[in-house]
């Protein structure tokens, strides 16, 4: 029996037995993400759509402020970087302009809904043409863990001390609900990927989002309820127990907008 | 020729269009030529006015202080711009809108009954280019026949049924000024 | 094409298309809203984009989004909006994209009002947004020139991969005047597209289009690029007018309306027996600095006129060097100074400059009389 160490790729190949691989989409490369994070698991889920679907050559990533501000160098696809909550705005110059490209933006809680909530209200309105890939992990990752639109009544984080007070800070905005609401919306979805069933799930809403917009239906937005375990201060398992205790009873998974044309494609 | 003309009234009196006529006119005249309007509230009622520059020479300045001419379409504009008429200019006025004493021996004044003149060839709101056409006549600025071709290409579609009277507000309002203008002013 | 009757805002409109526009963004704002009403129609019937954005904060970075691909995309706006606009301004400068806006400038701070004003010339010159960077400013003193300015913004921006402003007051964009259209250009081909556009990285490495370096090195070293590049425009663009300057003792200096006007007070001072000459920069950045500073050798004053509290006025006297008073003439608010107010205030340096000379000619005068009697 030959030394692991011996076994090659192109071995695995020639068996025909590769089982998992890395998608076309993604650059060879490490992220900077912390342990446990799962923006890597979302970048993954939009990387093998984008290879299944063969529109590699044809995307165009707008990234976002944020904790996936380097997006651009983990994906093998041409990218622009947005000025923070603009990714929408950017990405409507560029569909307009080209409209035969696939182009997607990747947007954090504090990007799309606090300081992009115009932009993003404004291009879903408009039925962009663009599909949007909303990560919300209830805190300002980046700048280390401050209060988001997104952060649960009585969270604390580093800009809310004592626990988000609603009646200092609002509530905790419900984006996919919010969008579902106008017209030019085609496709939106609340998923996450705390375990193998969400993941799974997760990634048949991010084809949906991309055939919705290579049919030319609108706007398609998928919403991840995402973990920060650094920021959260908790260890990457049960951050994921967290999502799914904390956040998902406020935010619902499930989907908010399916256009019968949406409906016809699956 | 150098004239700087304000044409200055109400706000839907017509004074903006009758100084573009001008313009128009001037361009297809091989005249130098700017139009600069009032902007703004004013254009939603108001008072509204334009400043034309027409002249053999490239224009400086669009705006000016004291005009050659002043085309008042009512009262308020009389009184604005009485004292400011270049000395030995014109103040060519609406006069079926106002009663006026003139005040200064050293410009001409020519009453227009414009409103009237309009009512009799159908529209009143033709006011404005019965009194262009009493500008042209009094200064022989740009012969009559440039207006109406003017008047023929820029007309707005809206008023396109008003195209042969507007042509004929602009005779008449230039056949009143030539009547009333005394030898020793011409 | 013939001469025909424009208006300033339409004309630009015009002037922008004919050049190749592909992608026009904007959101109205008095008094530019004709030059957005303007590509509502035309754009459409060119089979090319135009879009009214939800805020100017949108506007741009539509255009930033648009010109990333290559296209040849602008806005164009009035001074409020284009306070929005500097944070898009600021990413399209670090990221070196090519993109074009207009400022149809107006009266301020805050909502001010609707009338012309000179007074966003330090924020186009100097601080267009955050970071070290410089659009390319042009100031067109008539609508002709606004168009053959117009024109001309897409290749000069995509020559430097930098942003061209068109920089008119409100009066510019409302006036009406002959001009003459150039001949229309087609939309940029693909062949004609910058290597450096997003497109899709078909058959090749991608691109990325980004101002986010985080590394220190990497970041000085993208600034110290993009102020090579600014030299260059330096040496290269500066534009400006000279009129009757040959023997002009006395020179003003004066940009877009205010220039314009300027020629008719020069006319008038002339026709007085005063030797009066006139500098019109046309590039505001690049500021023309060399050939003002030999004009300032050769006069005894220069007065400055802006509608604004004296913003180009700082590039004067930087220019100058103190080579020889620097007086200023200015008004605020919306109000455009007229030619003769200009004249005044030219006559009041004249006066200031000869008592200075006669007391200076006194001083001299005293000191020989004193020297003589202490020799006696």
């Amino acid at each position: 029996m030959a030394d692991r160490n011996e076994i090659t790729q192109e071995m695995v190949l020639e068996q025909g037995n590769v089982v998992y691989q890395r998608p076309e989409a993604l650059a060879e490369t490490l992220t900077h993400y912390c342990p446990g994070c799962t923006h890597g698991i979302i970048h993954r889920l939009i990387a093998e759509a984008i290879d299944e679907l063969g529109i590699r050559e044809k995307t165009i990533l707008v990234a976002p402020v944020g904790c996936a501000v380097l997006i651009y160098n983990y994906f093998d696809v041409d990218a622009v970087e947005a000025a923070h909550g603009r990714a929408p705005a950017m990405a409507t110059g560029l569909k307009r302009t080209q409209p035969d490209k696939v182009v997607l933006t990747y947007q954090g809680d504090g990007d799309l809904a606090a300081i992009g909530t115009a932009e993003i209200l404004h291009a879903a309105n408009r039925g962009e043409n663009i599909s949007v890939f909303f990560v919300n992990n209830a805190v300002y990752g980046m700048t280390s863990g401050q209060m988001a639109p997104t952060t649960l009544p009585g969270q604390v984080t580093t800009s809310t001390p004592t626990g988000r007070d609603v009646k200092v800070h609002g509530y905790p905005m419900r984006m996919a609900e919010i969008i579902a609401g106008l017209p030019g919306a085609c496709y939106v979805a609340r998923r996450a990927v705390y375990d193998v069933r969400t993941v799974r799930q997760a990634r048949k809403a991010v084809m949906t989002a991309l055939k919705t917009q290579l049919a030319g239906l609108g706007l398609s937005m998928v919403e991840f309820l995402s973990s920060c375990p650094t920021n959260w201060h908790m260890t990457p398992v049960d951050a994921l127990t967290w999502i799914k205790d904390n956040m998902a009873p406020y935010f619902p998974l499930g989907d908010y907008k399916v256009a019968d044309e949406v409906q016809a494609l699956q | 020729m150098h004239e700087e003309i304000i044409f200055s009234g109400f706000g839907g009196q017509g004074a903006l269009f009758a100084g573009q006529l001008l313009a128009y006119a001037a361009v297809d005249a091989g005249k130098h030529v700017t139009w600069i309007p009032s902007y703004g509230p004013e254009m939603r009622g108001g008072t509204a006015h334009c400043t034309v520059v027409v002249s053999d020479e490239p224009i400086g300045s669009p705006l000016v202080r004291r005009p050659t001419t002043v085309v008042a379409l009512n009262l308020p504009s009389f009184d604005k711009y009485e004292n400011l008429v270049k000395p030995g200019g014109r103040l060519i006025y609406n006069s079926s809108l106002m009663d006026v004493q003139p005040n200064r021996a050293d410009i001409r004044y020519v009453a227009v009954p414009a409103n009237e003149i309009g009512e009799t060839l159908g529209n009143v709101r033709q006011a404005n280019v019965v009194l262009l056409g009493a500008f042209l006549a009094t200064t022989g600025a740009l012969p009559l026949d440039v207006v109406e071709s003017a008047l023929d290409l820029h007309l707005p579609e809206r008023q396109r049924k008003y195209l042969a009277s507007n042509k004929a507000a602009l005779r008449q309002g230039a056949a009143h000024a030539l009547a009333t203008l005394t030898p020793a002013y011409t | 094409m013939a001469r025909e009757l424009w208006k300033g805002n339409e004309a630009i409109a015009e002037a922008a298309i004919r050049a190749g526009l592909e992608a026009y963004f904007g959101y109205p704002i008095t008094p530019q809203t004709e030059l957005l009403e303007y590509m509502s129609a035309r754009m459409p019937a060119l089979g090319r984009v135009f879009l009214q954005a939800e805020s100017e904060v949108a506007s741009i970075n539509m255009v930033y989004g648009a010109a990333s691909g290559g296209a040849r995309a602008m806005s164009s706006s009035s001074s409020p909006g284009i306070s929005l606009m500097q944070e898009g301004l600021s990413y399209i400068a670090g990221s070196e994209i090519p993109a074009v806006l207009v400022d149809i400038m107006r009266g301020g701070p805050g909502l001010g009002n609707i009338q012309p004003s000179q007074a966003d010339y330090f924020q186009m010159t100097r601080s267009a947004g955050h970071g070290d960077f410089h659009p390319i400013v042009l100031a067109p003193s008539t609508v002709q020139e606004a168009v053959d300015i117009m024109y001309d913004a897409f290749p000069l921006a995509e020559k430097y991969r930098t942003i061209v402003i068109v920089a008119a007051d409100g009066s510019l964009g409302q006036m009406m005047e002959p001009a003459e259209m150039p001949p229309m250009r087609s939309v940029l081909t693909e062949a004609e597209r910058g290597a450096w556009a997003v497109r899709g990285a078909a058959g090749r490495p991608k691109n990325v289009i980004t101002s986010l370096f985080l590394n220190e090195q990497e970041l000085e070293t993208l600034n110290l690029r993009l102020q090579e590049k600014l030299k260059t425009i330096q040496m290269n663009e500066q534009r400006w007018e000279e009129v009757e300057t040959e023997d002009a003792r006395y020179l003003l200096v004066a940009y877009g309306t205010v220039g314009r006007t300027c020629k008719t007070t020069l006319r008038e001072a002339r026709k007085q027996g005063h030797k009066v000459g006139l500098f019109r920069p046309i590039s505001l950045w690049p500021f023309p600095t060399p050939r003002l500073r030999e004009l300032a050798d050769q006069v005894r004053a220069v007065l400055v006129v802006e509608m604004s509290a004296g913003q180009m006025l700082d590039d004067v006297r930087l220019a100058v060097e103190g080579r020889c008073p620097v007086e200023f003439y200015g008004r605020m608010g919306g109000v455009m100074p007229l030619p003769d107010e200009i004249l005044e205030a030219l006559a009041e340096v004249e006066a200031k400059v000869k008592a200075e000379v006669e007391a200076k000619v006194k001083a001299k005068v005293d000191t020989k009389v004193l020297s003589l009697n202490l020799n006696l």
